[in-house]
């Protein structure tokens, strides 16, 4: 899908700002997490009371220098941080710690994978770089009541990893799919939860325009505060319809800060280049510069997960997944790595395994779960799955030896799904195991033949009528009360026949 | 006798507590008297609350008869600057902006201060912020050097210093950030030692410039002072700049006798009172006689320090108080309209003239267009004069220069001209500046008004400037001096 009619390229640069996944916010003790008592989750530090300092969280810090050797950025010797320095009530110090000339994660990109023509089709793949991301605190929030203004400062000192990129992105679906693609690898890591519901995860989107096959960048405006992938999605397509009109009437684009309304899908000027602020940065002398260890980053390098699109091809490629499958798993670490243990167990037929976890699998755990949310990422818990990847490997395994039947197979992973039992045991109590013993199906299949009730049968099927030979098996299903194997069946059928 | 108490040094006070022969009950009991009779003249305290003081003196007094005396400090008062937090006491830094605060936590030094028994003792005046040289500069109330009630004590740590030389209180706690501790005591005639930058932990101190404040130790001899730095210095992972002692203890050690004295050239020739140069001088005469090598060393850019510094300074200090807005804590404008209407009109109520002022300063020095031509440019000044004064320190163990240029003035005298008052703390700036330790030593008077010597040394070099004011003050009266009130 393209934003642009063909003379015109857009070129969209985000800023993205993630809260990271730790115990206690970047500069204090205090906890933090969702859905507490306003001004719970604070502490002298916190709040800024006269005489309390800073001191940086490692776990935020390690959580960043992850996601740096996520997208392979170099991890740089020394960070350092900077206060910003603004007046406003959500901001308990009126400076904001932040991170300015040196950042903990310098370079670095991001896969993405564009929409192929069709879900079982796989899409163009690019990559977006990665200018730097530096960690900073987050700040409170202001509401208005009545004729006052209520601050709540649980917000306030949350861990934010700003992670900004090269203007590399040329379409809404590039930065819908950028998104997506950043989520999924954060989540991964561990390095951020990205609950977007929860604001754990918003973006400022750089958005200019040119002509096709210009070099210079046009003009650009930042539309600040997106909260979800869809508004992203409607502001760039929005602001490139805007920049368009506006050139092409003659007009010329402001460089501003612009807000968005997500109800409108509409975006308006927040501020001009005129109003800028004046953040005063210079270097925190609370916070020594910091040295980041080569021992630290070698122990966080193994805690670096498969890539994403590295996954996909693997499993394509080296374990002969269609793409749909692949695709599915991928997107979620725990499945993927639940997948993989199956596949360890039955290393005969991951394709097997893969059709069952990505459709059977998780459309019964999606439906003891919720919906799948924005992000892509479908929200069930594989911890409370009653069934266990070698259990579900098992039940592949007793298809493929065609001890069952592919439709009973349907049945017994649904008992399974409910009984957390094995699939063999399940196969047991119901009696469903497959007769396969030639040598009893030899003498049924023969008693049958020579029934005089199925000579016509026998007749058409040697005349050249393939499909007579069907009406041959409905006995001898009756007389194994449907336990006999069809596949060996028809075998016997064709070679006494034949 | 108890009339006498509060003559008597924190040493000997701990001998008598540890005897027996007194109780802090009664030494608390004596300060109060004398609180009560000579404060209102000096103005040091802002705040003394009796029955706390008196409920600490008792707690401490039970410990020691169950035989859990927690040292030399035990059941001794230490009255403490207004910038310094202290669980449950005001916390004012003499403005009217934080005039309603009463701190919820105590300071690592006030958590050190109870875990030696110490009993924390009131709040001492100081120029609002600690902003100031006169102490002048407080919201509260004036204070008066007790030599000379006419007279300012010195600032910011005024109260601290007049508390000393009045009688009020054994030991104190001071900050300094361009000599506010070293300053003050000078002009009062007692002890006052900034200590290297991180050595103490600043956390419960309230920033003026972060990157220059320490807190230290303020008393009427040596060995009060090296008694209270003790207790005070210990590593905090509440502030990342404090890294404590090393394994050296914090006494005197080594020869005193042997140490080299490096006297910065041209220093006693930058508007230095004939009086005050003569008792230097004389100062470095004994350490000669003594046995001591004098040499002169060269600091070429020691003339950057006070602009350096009021540049650093001022930077650091618009952006540390802009957390006073009225919105969480401290003086709120009654006269409120929007949020941000609201902070405006409490910090233009809330901060006295010479606060607004810095603020002012630095926050023009941060601006965009001017930070290259002076933030920028202090910070690579800085790093000279550090550079400039270790290399200095590679040959010599201690320089040696006045503290103040002139003793104290009159109440007034220099209100009005702020550049003036600069100049009061030439000669201790540039230890803030390079992190380094420093102490100010009585060592005569100029008149009836006390003068006192500066040593700087390299970083956590405390014992050697202990030792070398210990071979000064033995064999000199000018230790345990009182004003007579």
């Amino acid at each position: 899908m393209s934003n642009a009619p063909s003379d015109w390229e857009v070129v969209i640069g985000l800023e993205v700002h993630v809260q990271l996944h730790t115990r206690a916010k970047v500069f204090a003790s205090s906890p933090w997490g969702f859905g507490k008592e306003p001004n719970e989750q604070v502490d002298p530090v916190v709040l800024g009371l006269p005489g309390t300092l800073p001191v940086v969280n490692r776990e935020a810090v390690e959580k960043s220098i992850l996601f740096g050797l996520v997208v392979g950025a170099s991890v740089p010797e020394h960070c350092s941080w900077d206060r910003k320095n603004y007046f406003y009530p959500d901001n308990p110090k009126n400076y904001q710690l932040t991170q300015k000339d040196f950042p903990v994660v310098v370079g670095g990109q991001v896969e993405i994978e564009l929409p192929g023509a069709s879900r079982n089709v796989m899409g163009e793949h690019k990559f977006i770089r990665i200018h730097h991301a530096h960690l900073e605190e987050d700040v409170g929030k202001l509401s208005h009541a009545g004729s006052g203004s209520l601050v709540d400062y649980n917000r306030a000192g949350v861990p934010l990893l700003e992670i900004v990129t090269e203007p590399d992105l040329r379409s809404s679906a590039e930065a819908e799919a950028f998104l997506r693609s950043l989520v999924a690898m954060l989540t991964q890591a561990g390095v951020a939860d990205c609950d977007m519901e929860k604001g754990q995860l918003r973006c400022d989107c750089n958005v200019s325009i040119r002509r096709r096959g210009a070099e210079k960048l046009g003009t650009r405006t930042e539309t600040k505060n997106l909260n979800s992938i869809s508004s992203v999605r409607d502001t760039v397509i929005y602001e490139t319809a805007r920049q368009i009109r506006e050139l092409e009437a003659g007009r010329s684009i402001t460089q501003e800060t612009r807000g968005w309304n997500a109800e409108l899908t509409r975006g308006y000027v927040l501020r001009d280049k005129e109003d800028a602020h004046d953040y005063r940065y210079f270097p925190d002398p609370d916070i020594p510069t910091l040295k980041i260890s080569r021992e630290t980053v070698a122990r966080l390098a193994k805690l670096v997960p498969e890539n994403l699109y590295d996954r996909q091809r693997r499993y394509i490629e080296k374990l002969g997944l269609p793409y749909t499958a692949a695709s599915v798993l991928v997107n979620d670490r725990a499945l993927a790595e639940w997948f993989e243990l199956a596949v360890a167990a039955h290393p005969a037929n991951p394709s097997g395994i893969a059709n069952l976890v990505a459709n059977d699998l998780l459309r019964d755990l999606a439906a003891s779960a919720g919906a799948i949310d924005d992000s892509g990422i479908t929200p069930v818990s594989l911890a409370s799955c009653p069934i266990k990847p070698a259990q579900l490997a098992g039940l592949v395994k007793l298809t493929d030896d065609g001890v069952i039947s592919k439709q009973q197979a349907k049945e017994v992973f649904a008992e399974m799904f409910k009984s957390g039992q094995d699939a063999a045991a399940i196969v047991d109590a119901k009696g469903l195991r497959q007769n396969s013993d030639t040598g009893e199906l030899e003498k049924i299949v023969q008693e049958v033949i020579a029934d005089p009730a199925v000579a016509k049968s026998i007749a058409e099927y040697r005349a050249g009528n393939e499909k007579a030979i069907n009406a041959l098996k409905g006995p001898i299903m009756k007389r194994t009360q449907g336990k006999a194997n069809p596949v060996l069946i028809d075998q016997l059928l064709r070679k006494f026949l034949g | 006798m108890a009339d006498a108490l509060h003559t008597l040094s924190a040493a000997e006070l701990g001998r008598r507590l540890a005897a027996g022969t007194l109780t802090s009950r009664a030494l608390c009991e004596a300060l109060i008297a004398r609180y009560q009779a000579v404060n209102d003249k000096v103005g040091a305290f802002t705040h003394l609350d009796q029955a706390d003081v008196l409920a600490q003196a008792e707690a401490s007094d039970a410990r020691r008869k169950a035989g859990q005396s927690r040292g030399p400090l035990e059941g001794i008062p230490v009255a403490i600057k207004d910038n310094i937090a202290v669980k449950g006491h005001p916390l004012t830094c003499s403005s009217k902006m934080l005039a309603p605060l009463v701190s919820p936590y105590d300071s690592h030094v006030a958590e050190r201060l109870r875990a030696a028994g110490a009993i924390l003792y009131g709040r001492l005046n100081m120029d609002e912020f600690a902003m100031g040289s006169s102490t002048e500069n407080s919201a509260i109330r004036k204070t008066f050097n007790p030599w000379d009630l006419a007279r300012i004590p010195g600032g910011s740590s005024g109260g601290s210093a007049a508390a000393l030389a009045a009688g009020l209180v054994p030991l104190s706690l001071g900050s300094d950030t361009g000599g506010s501790i070293r300053q003050p005591a000078s002009h009062c005639g007692v002890v006052g030692l900034k200590p290297t930058y991180g050595l103490i932990s600043r956390f419960g101190l309230v920033a003026f410039a972060s990157s220059l404040d320490q807190i230290g130790p303020m008393a009427r001899s040596i060995e009060d002072c090296e008694l209270l730095l003790n207790a005070l210095a210990s590593a905090d992972a509440r502030d990342m700049t404090c890294f404590g002692p090393s394994d050296r203890a914090l006494t005197p050690s080594g020869d005193a006798k042997k140490l080299r004295i490096g006297i910065p050239k041209g220093f006693l020739g930058k508007g230095v009172a004939p009086e005050v140069a003569a008792a230097v001088n004389a100062a470095v005469e004994f350490y000669r006689a003594q046995g001591c090598a004098i040499s002169e060393v060269e600091l070429p850019s020691a003339d950057l320090a006070v602009p350096t510094y009021y540049v650093v300074a001022t930077a650091e200090a618009s952006s540390n108080l802009g957390r006073y807005d009225g919105v969480r804590y401290g003086h709120r404008s009654a006269s409120a309209g929007t949020p941000v209407e609201m902070m405006t009109a409490s910090r233009s109520e809330g901060f006295g003239p010479e606060v607004k002022r810095r603020i002012l300063l630095g926050t023009f020095v941060l601006s965009a267009g001017y930070a290259d031509a002076y933030y920028v440019r202090a910070l690579r000044a800085r790093a000279k004069i550090r550079a400039e004064y270790l290399a200095a320190l590679a040959g010599v163990d201690v320089l040696l220069t006045p503290t103040v240029p002139t003793p104290a003035f009159k109440v007034g005298e220099k209100a009005s001209d702020p550049l003036q008052l600069y100049l009061e703390d030439i000669f201790t700036i540039p230890a803030n500046l390079a992190g380094l330790p420093a102490i100010s030593v009585p060592c005569g008077k100029s008149g009836h008004l006390p003068v006192g010597f500066h040593l700087v040394g390299a970083p956590l070099s405390e014992a050697k400037l202990l030792a070398a004011g210990r071979l000064f003050e033995a064999a000199h009266g000018f230790a345990h001096q009182q004003a007579a009130l």
